[in-house]
């Protein structure tokens, strides 16, 4: 049995339209210690399935499949019992780090918090793991007391204390969703290898959910890629940038500028996949993809793919998938 | 903050210049002979240039000499210190209870936004906004005094009758002054954490396995408290001014009355002096708010503004 097993997840949200199915049969599953990343599109629905995981779609959101943590699975649980398990057993870390801390409270007590409700320490207890926790994210105490407030702290400084916000506890798996997309790109690689040491130190899992394949490729060892709400391509990280085989996941390796294109003749404009991610209320039957595909034919436009083996571990949903391994 | 009472000085003073209205034939009534009425002018200063009356008030002032009332003929300062001390008292109880009442409904209702207890909480704060507050005063009396027997229907017992005695004369004129205030309150708090309860920092305490409810109180709460701080401002500042109408309901010998009977009498020094001592009191309370701001919000701190 794995830590996580995702297992045919589909999310809806309600719109004056009706109820939406923004991520349809979403399926994956991660061992302890794993380190798994989602890319995709604004919007693909990556980080909606992280907000499933933790228990914190929206009200009215509707969420169909399971979410198995240790073969529990989280979408039957209260709300009680999965308190207990936000930020004790899956933490996450946002994307703003500008806004994602209380402006009116200390960095100690935010820290402290998570600390007091799962692990039950006492306030002298809190307070000193929190010094540790900071140290530990880089933040050391003789310049960083636990009475600054977050305005007083700089983009990278204010996710170094969302960081030890979600490890505060020791959860089993970490989610960062789009953990450096704000910060500047000297930053983003610092915090980057932050998030690296510290899951590896402690076995946690990592689940990096990026559309900067660049990040994927440096935090994760599996790879899934989402597109309009689906998993299109899955597989070792590796070989699914070595060997993508879904048109969406080469698309974007095609959109991403090469470093060490020294020649200014050589460049060209960077490439773009032409169209647009169909609205979620007019996705169209069939592959979702197939209006941008360069490789669409009659039946994709009739037919749903779903995600199958291509090779060993390598699945793809697409009739025509870019690689020569063997569809089964 | 000195240079807008200075400002206040001359506007008042100019304003009750331009009005009619002459204090010494008020005093000596419509059959009083002109001779008789410019001895009274005289005696009373009000002969003298206008600019020679300005100063002379200002300084005194400064001093802390109010003046003699023209009807009382007493000090100016004792009547208002005498009034303070049923105003006073009566503002501060209205603005506490109506905190009280205000800051917890509001926060329910934000969290069972658009539920039914939402829905019954917006409602009777939209009743509260539109009962005017002498008749709910009235209603208030009607009960409560008349067929309950339990308070009086008004007069105030005075300080010296003992605490308990005096804060019972207050209590119902506390409670008509506090519930309309309380249902204004009440919208712009619900209004503030609704805003407030959509941060991302919100969501963070969540992740962290805060409870709903206490992400509410412990992390939206503090946040919304600025526009609600800032109408409990001006609440007060009317509370310290605006309370003629119940004042007068309950025949109470406060601020609002003595104004008001002021005004009727002609009495413009008093009239005076206490627009100048409102002024300063409006202009403490923004200072007070300003002081509150920094308070709840560390990102306001050492800007020195105010």
């Amino acid at each position: 049995m794995s830590l996580l097993e995702i297992e045919n997840l589909s999310v809806s949200l309600p719109t004056p339209k009706g109820m939406l199915e923004l991520i349809s049969n979403v399926s994956f599953s991660m061992e302890a210690g794993a380190r798994l990343g989602i890319v995709g599109e604004s919007g693909c629905g990556k980080s909606l399935t992280a907000l499933a995981m933790m228990g914190l779609l929206p009200d009215k959101a509707a969420a169909r499949g399971a979410i198995r943590l240790n073969g529990e699975n989280l979408l039957e649980l209260d709300e009680k019992m999965m308190r207990s398990i936000r930020g004790n057993r899956i933490a996450m870390i946002f994307q703003e780090p500008m806004s994602a801390l209380n402006p009116v409270k200390t960095i100690g007590s935010q820290i402290s918090e998570g600390l007091k409700i799962h692990l039950g320490l006492n306030k002298t207890d809190a307070e000193n793991k929190t010094k540790k926790l900071l140290d530990s994210v880089g933040l050391p105490l003789n310049r960083f007391p636990l009475n600054l407030h977050p305005h007083q702290l700089s983009g990278g400084q204010r996710q170094r204390v969302l960081i030890a916000i979600a490890v505060a506890c020791e959860p089993d798996i970490l989610i960062a969703d789009e953990p450096t997309t704000a910060l500047d790109v000297t930053v983003q690689e610092i915090i980057l290898e932050l998030i690296n040491e510290i899951t590896e130190n402690s076995g946690m899992g990592l689940i990096m959910i990026s559309h900067d394949l660049g990040v994927i490729a440096q935090t994760t060892e599996k790879v899934l890629v989402m597109y309009a709400g689906n998993a299109v391509e899955s597989g070792s990280t590796e070989d699914v940038f070595q060997h993508m085989a879904h048109p969406y996941t080469h698309g974007l390796f095609a959109a991403m500028p090469k470093s060490g294109t020294r020649n200014y003749e050589a460049r060209q404009r960077l490439y773009s996949i032409p169209g647009q991610v169909p609205e979620a209320h007019a996705r169209p039957k069939g592959c979702n993809f197939a209006g941008r595909c360069f490789k669409a034919t009659a039946e994709c436009a009739v037919e749903e793919p779903v995600l199958k083996p291509l090779n060993g571990k390598h699945k793809v949903s697409c009739f025509h998938p870019l690689t020569e391994g063997n569809p089964q | 903050m000195a240079i807008t009472l200075l400002v206040a000085t001359v506007v008042v003073f100019l304003v009750l210049e331009i009005l009619p209205g002459d204090p010494a034939s008020f005093m000596l009534g419509m059959e009083a002979q002109e001779d008789t009425l410019s001895a009274l002018r005289a005696q009373m200063g009000l002969d003298q240039p206008a600019l020679v009356r300005y100063f002379k008030w200002v300084l005194g002032l400064l001093s802390g000499d109010l003046g003699i009332s023209y009807t009382y003929d007493v000090p100016v300062s004792e009547l208002i210190i005498e009034r303070i001390f049923v105003s006073l008292p009566l503002a501060i109880l209205a603005i506490v209870l109506s905190t009280v009442i205000a800051i917890p409904l509001g926060v329910i209702a934000a969290s069972r936004h658009n539920k039914s207890s939402d829905l019954i909480i917006m409602g009777f704060s939209q009743l509260g906004i539109a009962i005017p507050n002498f008749w709910f005063a009235m209603l208030l009396t009607i009960v409560f005094a008349v067929m309950l027997r339990w308070l009086p229907a008004g007069g105030f017992a005075g300080w010296d009758a003992g605490f308990f005695p005096a804060l019972t004369s207050l209590l119902l004129p506390t409670v008509s002054l506090a519930l309309p205030q309380s249902a204004i309150l009440a919208r712009v708090t619900r209004s503030a954490v609704l805003e407030v309860i959509q941060e991302d920092y919100i969501r963070t305490a969540r992740a962290k396995g805060v409870s709903r409810g206490s992400a509410l109180w412990n992390h939206a709460l503090r946040n919304a408290m600025i526009p609600v701080v800032t109408i409990m401002g001006l609440q007060f500042s009317f509370l310290l001014a605006g309370t003629i109408i119940i004042e007068n309901v309950f025949y109470l010998p406060g601020i609002g009355r003595l104004i008001f009977q002021a005004i009727s009498q002609r009495d413009l020094i008093v009239v005076k002096d206490l627009v100048i001592l409102l002024s300063a009191a409006v202009i403490i309370i923004n200072f007070i708010v300003d002081v509150l701001y920094a308070v709840i919000d560390p990102r306001l701190r050492g800007s020195g503004h105010a």
